[in-house]
């Protein structure tokens, strides 16, 4: 079975192949279901602690700082130290916490950052889902999140989680919205709710450069947008140290703790990812219509770097936003999103299609 | 159904309390252990009650135990930003009593010092207050700085902080041979540095929405509560005591009186944005003219002051500090009281936060600029 670094389709191909052949047809879907589970659960811890380490450096040279340098070179095990001393700290429970629902709702944060995960096409053939509603599932799924971080504040039993998960609430379906439409905006012009079909499509140049205002206008809405669902600043009221401690997860601590950072890093990876696929191109590299030696050039760099490298040019974009602006405050965050983004959305959708009815794109 | 309407609209039976939260005393943004109960009903506050006591250390009490000199050792314990103003009020109030002339250059050394101290403290109120807002980056901008200031107080005497640099009739020491140059060196690099300031955090559209027309006091309020330095400025009440009472080398310069006319959080951060650009002018026209000769005077071994009553006030970098000495003769006061800046000021918040939501609490709390041993003595 041959291994091609620029096309992973014969190689998940092979392995389908080869389990379907060995194994009765329930223990081949079971071994595939533990093969992907393993490999997704890998990826999100081992790139959450990536991004958090990404975090503190990028945060570090902002401030004028080197962040972590002590453990190990240039700091690279900090952030996996950090998590062990997470996982052997004790965990606590407020006496008169919901228990139940105070166990759970760590869960429901990291399942839903987990299955939004499915659907992200990292390269050619490495995408778990691909089915025709993938944009759709995408935004539903990722919005169970808010039902975590609600249950989170409310069964903790603590006035200052409660509003910090009343302040999530708020924000997140307000900003679900926008993030809807954005992307709708770009099905619009896509044509198509699945991943694989919305990539195909930008072969000749990335939706960002064809589509014209309306594409821009949505990108940058869904930055903003983005931002705020992942509840980070300057939309972090949810957490707002200097106002509400930790906001929702005053009361937590050890892995579970663990869980709601992990989850805010996944989601990060998650808007960025979407990002990087709908407006960039996803792991297509860099094309321009019929410059063919330019284009064959682009082709040389593997398609996972390239979707690396488009995610990590968003998700630093996102990091800047955090390190430089200050917080927003409750009503100027919804007043953001009701009084402006979401007219400039549906005027933005009118405007696209106009303009894939008059095919005046490139 | 018709039960669910009924309690829809109904507001009896919709249970919407007011709820009690406690800010404090361990909270990130009271900077210290003060305790505020916080009555708010959803984000809006109701009513704010502030409870101090969590850090008294009866400073005043044990200053009747202990000689004048001792006394100025203390008062860096209070306000420990503005630690060389509070040195100088006490040294003040003892050479008043005694009526002794302090030489020129202590008094221009004295003044000099004052305002580094104004600058150390307004670029740390300055990081506090983005970091208040969400904006964690200022507060490194702002240490860098005032790291120049804090190495230029302890090569002069040996103490970044709580710097005990003043006795009665004059300084502890010298200046160190580099002060001029290291002083003039962070002027110039300060200048450079303070339109950085404006750029990050100033003009920032997102802070002038959190800031403009939040947290009034109105001048009248303001001269109420006694509410003094750039917050009091900022109201409109001329409370400059550099101006109106002139100490130390004050008489001798130039600088204006930033008042503001506009009350609210905008205005108390933009007066204390312009008295660092004031206090760098103050800086510059002082350094290169320290005259000669001695640092301090011959006092007395042991000081006592004439039996009577004493009371000398300076504008440190919160406001008005005063120190009132009662006296009857001996070499330890009979009785002292502070006049703090923080304590008055801490007592406005009520009147500004209502009707505000819970981050504006914050804001404006962060241009209060509060120091709680200060409040707390």
């Amino acid at each position: 079975m041959g291994f091609n670094f620029y096309d992973f389709t014969a190689l998940t191909h092979n392995i389908h192949v080869g389990l379907v052949e060995g194994f009765s047809p329930f223990m081949a879907t079971t071994l595939e279901w533990v093969i992907v589970g393993t490999a997704y659960l890998l990826f999100v811890a081992l790139f959450g602690l990536l991004l958090v380490y990404a975090e503190r450096k990028v945060c570090a040279a902002f401030q004028q700082r080197l962040g972590p340098m002590r453990v190990g070179y240039w700091g690279l095990l900090q952030t996996i130290a950090d998590f062990i001393k997470l996982l052997m700290k004790e965990l606590i429970m407020p006496r008169k916490a919901d228990r139940f629902l105070y166990n759970l709702a760590p869960f429901i944060v990291i399942i839903a950052s987990f299955l939004a995960i499915a659907v992200i096409p990292f390269a050619p053939g490495l995408q778990s889902l691909d089915f025709d509603i993938g944009l759709f599932y995408l935004t539903s799924v990722s919005s169970v999140g808010v039902i975590g971080i609600l249950l989170a504040g409310w069964s903790s039993n603590n006035k200052y989680s409660l509003i910090g998960a009343m302040r999530s609430g708020a924000q997140i379906l307000s900003y679900e919205l926008s993030v809807s439409l954005s992307l709708l905006t770009m099905i619009v012009f896509a044509g198509s709710m699945q991943f694989s079909t919305i990539v195909e499509g930008q072969r000749d140049g990335w939706y960002l450069f064809t589509g014209h205002i309306p594409s821009l206008v949505a990108f940058i809405v869904f930055l903003i947008a983005g931002t705020a669902e992942t509840n980070r600043g300057p939309f972090d009221l949810a957490e707002a140290e200097s106002e509400l401690t930790a906001g929702f997860h005053t009361e937590y601590s050890g892995i579970k703790f663990a869980f709601f950072f992990l989850a805010e890093y996944i989601n990060l990876f998650i808007i960025s990812a979407v990002a990087a696929t709908v407006f960039l191109g996803g792991w297509m590299p860099l094309h321009f219509g019929h410059l063919d030696a330019f284009n064959h050039a682009m082709d040389v760099i593997p398609p996972l770097v390239w979707f690396f490298l488009k995610v990590f040019g968003v998700i630093f974009i996102i990091m800047w936003f955090k390190w430089t602006f200050p917080r927003l405050r409750v009503d100027q965050i919804l007043t953001l999103e009701w009084k402006y983004l979401l007219p400039i959305n549906l005027i933005n959708i009118l405007l696209m299609a106009f303009i894939v009815l008059t095919k005046f794109h490139f | 159904m018709s039960e669910i309407k009924e309690v829809m609209f109904n507001s009896d039976r919709l249970a919407t309390d007011e709820y009690l939260v406690n800010m404090g005393p361990q909270h990130p943004s009271t900077h210290g252990v003060l305790r505020m109960l916080v009555k708010l009903e959803g984000e809006k506050v109701l009513n704010i009650q502030p409870h101090i006591g969590y850090i008294h250390s009866g400073i005043e009490k044990m200053c009747e135990a202990i000689s004048y000199p001792q006394i100025i050792h203390l008062t860096d314990r209070m306000d420990y930003l503005s630690a060389h103003m509070n040195n100088e009020a006490v040294a003040l109030c003892v050479e008043n009593a005694l009526q002794v002339e302090v030489p020129e250059r202590v008094k221009y050394i004295r003044t000099i010092m004052d305002e580094l101290a104004r600058l150390a403290s307004h670029q740390l109120w300055w990081c506090v207050m983005g970091m208040d807002l969400g904006a964690l980056t200022t507060f490194f901008y702002g240490l860098r700085d005032r790291e120049m200031i804090l190495d230029i107080f302890e090569e002069t005497c040996g103490a970044r902080l709580t710097v005990n640099y003043n006795l009665p009739g004059g300084l502890m020491f010298d200046i160190h041979p580099n002060f001029q140059k290291r002083v003039k060196d962070f002027i110039t690099y300060f200048r450079k540095k303070l339109p950085e300031y404006d750029q990050l955090l100033s003009g920032n559209v997102i802070f002038r929405e959190r800031t403009e027309g939040i947290g009034h006091l109105s001048l009248a309020d303001a001269i109420a509560y006694g509410v003094t330095g750039p917050s009091g400025r900022a109201s409109g009440f001329s409370n400059d005591l550099r101006k109106h009472q002139p100490y130390s080398a004050y008489p001798l310069v130039k600088f204006n009186e930033i008042i503001d006319h506009r009350c609210d959080t905008l205005a108390r951060y933009e007066v204390r944005m312009k008295e660092m650009h004031e206090s760098l002018s103050i800086i510059e026209q002082l350094i290169d003219n320290i005259p000669e000769g001695d640092y301090a005077v011959k006092m007395k071994s042991v000081i006592k002051l004439p039996e009577g009553e004493f009371y000398q006030r300076v504008e440190t970098a919160r406001g008005e500090f005063g120190v009132y000495i009662v006296s009857d003769g001996k070499k330890n006061p009979y009785r002292v009281k502070f006049r703090s800046p923080g304590f008055s000021n801490l007592f406005a918040l009520n009147k500004m936060a209502k009707g505000h939501k819970i981050a504006d609490l914050v804001a404006i709390m962060s241009t209060l600029d509060l120091v709680i041993p200060d409040i707390d003595r």
